[in-house]
């Protein structure tokens, strides 16, 4: 009843204006978001002429194509999961590790930048140390008689793209998980030591089941973070390591599979792994929040 | 104790990782001369018309992209919370969406609906292109520049100041610009000063588009030169800590702000 006086009160053409509002953004939003996307999407079922088909994604289906695909899947969850445990522990350091107070602020800083520092740079910043002639290179060669490249090291490769991916996904997760962590109360700790709890305990059956939610969910971020990443890679390693967002690259510019529609499947199964990895991380959100409301 | 031995355990470790491609990239772009430590590298990159022009380019493009950023975001952002509060999960979602579609794929998009043949054809002309360019940029930006500027209207009280101000006769423009804006600035700034971060070192969609930004600059140097490459990498990191560095700055301006709100 009340709700009906208002409306009665205001004028009638109030409801529609305070709608006009969102039209920039909403228009923002559908032309360079929305649309674009859904263009690729509703290509990659499509045929030239524009009959619906599976064909494209059955066509991803083929060897070089799906290599691409898991070379992408483990390198991603190599970094992910080395990021998040490596991340994990810086951030525990700082907040509850007993190191001093005045550390916490530059890491936190430092962190900013570095999750921001990708790309063509950071592939040079790499390629200058442990590159063949990288200063540590050099140094392990000169000081230790150690050669890494006959070692079998390369920074072209698997292991090398994740180390250098690291560079970004560390200071992810630290930034990710430090406020999580800071909200984990004194007094739980207190109660589990009164009621004779180790450490260990308190970690296994306290911590970290509080924490898993973030935990997997800042995991699944960092997922999609280097799935999705093509600059540093591309610099890296020219064309070299075929993973997917290279040979997306390569068909965007040349047409390399010789096939439109097959560019828009590949594209649309990018979207289909990073959305997996992202619904995944705002679905653990939510379940986090009850936690540290 | 054993936690804290611990603790500098993982901090040491952390400290070599990022420390060493710092220190490897400033050694090696400092060899260029050989037999001593030069600065001839960055003369070079210095000197280098192109790096002047995809700079300044880059430059243009991250500012007039932050412009269109907060003229989009800080109006909807406010409306949202006056008016549509129940909206706020759904636009929320939508900023976020940036995040979770690759670039690549949405560049992609852009070239083949805004192509020669199509209604709207913005890749036919270098203006269009840029425009759409920037455009592009303004989506990778949004989940920040929207996230930022929503924590910023948290903390101040949108619907009396609203209410106040229109009482005193202001008008919707009037309200946002010099009511709005004002209050929520350190939080535009930090969401600006990202953008630039961002936008500067850009390399897919600048590439895919034919643009001549420094991300495609940066990696055509890359595969071509030794030592200039370090020499920009030490650059490109000195533009990234100095934006974060003026993040920090700004939020600390409104340190009394936050420390009541928290």
């Amino acid at each position: 009843m009340p709700l009906h006086d208002t409306r009665a009160r205001s004028p009638r053409a109030k409801l529609p204006l305070a709608w006009l509002g969102l039209v920039p953004f909403v228009a923002f939003a559908l032309l360079f978001l929305i649309l674009p996307t859904m263009h690729i999407v509703v290509g990659a079922f499509r045929t030239v002429d524009g009959t619906p088909t599976l064909q494209n994604l059955a066509n991803l289906f083929q060897p070089s194509i799906l290599a691409a695909y898991w070379i992408s899947i483990r390198i991603s969850f190599a970094t992910a999961l080395l990021g998040c445990l490596i991340g994990f522990a810086i951030a525990a350091a700082i907040t509850f590790g007993g190191v001093p107070k005045a550390i916490r602020g530059p890491v936190l800083t430092f962190s900013g930048v570095a999750s921001n520092f990708a790309g063509v740079p950071l592939s040079f910043a790499f390629l200058a140390t442990l590159g063949r002639v990288g200063l540590v290179t050099v140094l392990l060669r000169d000081w230790f008689g150690i050669n890494i490249y006959t070692l079998g090291f390369n920074l072209l490769s698997f292991w090398g793209l994740t180390l250098v991916y690291l560079f970004f996904q560390i200071p992810l997760m630290i930034l990710i998980i430090t406020p999580a962590l800071e909200g984990m109360k004194r007094e739980w700790r207190e109660a589990a030591d009164i009621l004779g709890a180790t450490g260990a305990q308190y970690w296994r059956m306290v911590a970290l089941p509080i924490l898993t939610p973030s935990l997997l969910g800042t995991f699944a971020l960092l997922f999609a973070n280097s799935f999705g990443a093509v600059a540093t890679a591309y610099a890296l390693t020219g064309s070299s390591l075929s993973i997917v967002p290279i040979v997306l690259f390569a068909q965007i510019r040349g047409d390399v599979l010789q096939d439109p529609h097959l560019g828009y499947a590949l594209a649309f199964g990018m979207i289909v792994v990073t959305g997996i990895a992202n619904g995944l991380y705002v679905w653990l959100r939510a379940r986090t929040e009850r936690w540290t409301r | 104790m054993r936690a804290k031995i611990w603790s500098w355990v993982a901090l040491a470790i952390g400290f070599i990782y990022f420390l060493l491609p710092l220190i490897g990239t400033i050694e090696f772009s400092l060899r260029k001369r050989r037999g001593e430590y030069s600065l001839d590298a960055y003369r070079s990159v210095f000197e280098d018309p192109r790096f002047r022009e995809t700079f300044s380019y880059s430059v243009a493009m991250a500012l007039f992209t932050i412009l269109v950023g907060v003229l989009i975001v800080v109006p909807t952002a406010y409306w949202v919370r006056l008016r549509f509060p129940r909206l706020r999960p759904v636009v929320e979602f939508v900023t976020l969406l940036p995040l979770v579609i690759p670039p690549i794929v949405i560049v992609f998009g852009y070239i083949r609906l805004y192509n020669t043949g199509s209604i709207l054809p913005l890749t036919g002309t270098a203006m269009g292109t840029n425009f759409l360019l920037m455009m592009g940029y303004a989506t990778l930006s949004l989940p920040y520049m929207y996230r930022a500027v929503d924590t910023g209207l948290r903390a101040i009280d949108v619907r009396t100041l609203s209410e106040a101000a229109q009482s005193l006769g202001a008008g919707w423009p009037v309200i946002i610009a010099r009511v709005i804006l004002p209050n929520v600035l350190v939080a535009v700034l930090s969401g600006a000063f990202l953008t630039f971060a961002i936008v500067i070192g850009e390399f897919v969609m600048a590439a895919l588009l034919n643009r001549p930004a420094f991300g495609p600059y940066l990696q055509l140097i890359g595969a071509n030169q030794a030592y200039e490459p370090a020499a920009l990498a030490v650059i490109a990191f000195a533009i990234t800590w100095f934006c974060m560095g003026l993040i920090q700055l700004v939020s600390r301006f409104s340190a009394h702000g936050r420390a009541k709100r928290s």
